[in-house]
């Protein structure tokens, strides 16, 4: 067994060993030490003889080496008595409670106390099994910053004293808030790159993907996570059609919709179906809008009043000038750039978001159809000054050229 | 993620054996399929009819020929499937040796080819090597 095979064991156990040991040991900074002194010891060990249940090893393994360092903590304390007890007890771990487990795993990830930087490096990490390497990539950080921050939040966890347990029903669901918000940012990090020259890292959206997908198994019950299943699943369906051959985005109105990921758009519309029970929630709106598009058999032929009325409702429910902005985009789709322009002169008037890139980029989109050439010139050039994404901003001063 | 499927592929003794041990084989099925579901890495599974309810239509002469029953020269039956989305093959073996299984049985792993992947060109067309072995 190689490297690549201890990966695969530790992507599909990681969460649960973790869960397992945290409960064993109350400490949840010592079982994710523990677990990953395991891996280490798999990555040299099983090349030369592979384990027969390899999930059994690294339980067991890990297991050994939490005992070891409460041994260590002890004796730097001088509490020998703790020796006295057999931690191996929980042999038989109970799979329900391992489901309850990695849910508490999820919320301490997401855990109020932390940074959101934070949350989302100990989630990768803790929950979906990523190396500090690997998120260091995703996130284009340094390894040391992204292991100073999971160093920095495992002991913020400590400080605080957060309890190895779910949070009480009543709490639950606002929390449940947090942990949606960490996975939606891990998605859209992969799905449009805040910085960098590549336009999607679909390996992190993806993995925000399995993230929500294991959280809708353990929260069934719960509208909004199927909402943030359903707007994942439905905007990474268009993933195939995003980026050209060279790597350069192509727009919504100029994708191949044949080459749109079809089974994961039946998905997303039957997690569409469950986040709908309760009428639809902010993520559940935003999903209702992407299967708006992913239905429709091209750009003219989309129900844009639909997507106005959607996005009226998540501007009621979830107010932001991105989405007004979005809004805007709609009802020149719907009733046409005049309309439009009013509604982006507005945020323009109140600076509602000072230093975007977006706000000039549908600003110069709508001069141009309004045939104020020279105005749209201005706007797009202004646009791609803004853009950090060197792919996005190419497309703007390609646009802007073609004005001349 | 890349998508995998795991075929699974039975012999009529392994067949005779899950029918034998359904309700037991079900159970522990049941649970694989919650298992994948919460590492979500699941996206669908089907197991297909008895073998002798197919029909084969058979493309080696001029016209297709339809007959009853299972191909007749492979003593290995596609039995069902499972459709998985994971990081990688390893990932997807890894599911594959802890499926529910009796003994005789074999599972196949193939990756799904993504919408914007074509056959290499270099093959040769399907009409001609149908044509070619029918005339053999």
């Amino acid at each position: 067994m190689g490297p690549a095979e201890v990966e695969a064991v530790w992507r599909i156990e990681s969460a649960r060993i973790v869960a397992a040991l945290t409960r064993f040991t109350g400490d949840f900074g010592l079982a994710e030490e523990a677990a990953q002194e395991a891996v280490a010891e798999a990555l040299v060990a099983w090349p030369l003889a592979a384990p027969d249940s390899p999930a059994g090893w690294l339980m067991a393994t890990a297991r050994r080496r939490a005992i070891d360092a409460i041994r260590r903590r002890a004796a730097l304390k001088d509490r020998h008595a703790l020796l006295a007890v057999d931690p191996v007890v929980n042999e038989d771990v109970d799979p329900d409670r391992i489901d309850d487990d990695i849910l508490a795993l999820m919320f301490i990830s997401c855990h109020p106390v932390l940074s959101p930087e934070a949350r989302v490096a100990l989630t990768l990490r803790v929950v979906g099994g990523l190396s500090t390497e690997e998120i260091a990539r995703a996130f284009l950080v340094s390894v040391p910053t992204v292991q100073a921050r999971i160093t920095r939040a495992k002991k913020t966890i400590a400080a605080a004293g957060v309890p190895f347990e779910l949070p009480a029903a009543g709490e639950r669901r606002d929390r449940l808030g947090g942990v949606l918000s960490v996975l939606y940012v891990i998605f859209t990090e992969g799905s449009t790159a805040t910085s960098g020259d590549r336009l999607l890292r679909p390996d992190v959206a993806y993995e925000a993907i399995r993230l929500a997908r294991t959280l809708a198994a353990l929260q069934p019950d719960e509208p909004e996570v199927h909402g943030l299943l359903a707007l994942c699943e439905l905007t990474a369906a268009r993933f195939p059609a995003r980026t050209a051959p060279d790597g350069s985005a192509v727009l919504l109105e100029d994708q191949d919709r044949r080459r749109w990921d079809h089974s994961a758009i039946r998905r997303g519309l039957a997690s569409l179906v469950k986040a709908s029970s309760r009428g639809l929630g902010p993520y559940g709106l935003q999903a209702a809008i992407a299967a708006a598009h992913a239905t429709a058999p091209s750009v003219e032929a989309t129900d844009w009043d639909r997507i106005v009325v959607l996005y009226e409702a998540l501007g009621r429910v979830a107010p932001s000038p991105v989405v007004e902005l979005n809004r805007a985009v709609a009802v020149a789709m719907a009733s046409g750039p005049a309309q439009a322009l009013a509604i982006v002169d507005e945020l323009v008037a109140l600076d509602r978001l000072p230093g975007s890139h977006l706000l000039p980029t549908v600003r110069g989109e709508l001069l141009v159809r309004l045939g104020r050439r020279s105005e749209a010139r201005a706007e797009l050039e202004l646009a791609a000054r803004l853009c950090p994404n060197q792919r996005e901003r190419s497309v703007l001063l390609h646009k802007a050229a073609e004005l001349e | 993620m890349p998508k995998y499927m795991l075929i699974m592929r039975g012999t009529d003794e392994s067949n005779a054996a899950v029918r034998s041990g359904f309700e037991e084989l079900a159970a522990s099925t049941y649970k694989y399929i919650e298992d994948l579901v919460k590492a979500g890495v699941f996206v669908e599974a089907a197991g297909l009819d008895e073998p002798d309810q197919s029909v084969v239509v058979d493309f080696s002469g001029q016209t297709p020929v339809v007959t009853d029953g299972p191909y007749g020269e492979t003593k290995e039956l596609f039995g069902g499937y499972f459709l998985l989305d994971v990081a990688s093959k390893q990932e997807a073996v890894e599911w594959a040796q802890r499926m529910p299984a009796v003994t005789g049985s074999k599972v196949e792993i193939r990756r799904v080819a993504g919408d914007d992947e074509r056959p290499p060109e270099t093959a040769e067309p399907a009409g001609t090597a149908s044509e070619s072995s029918g005339r053999g």
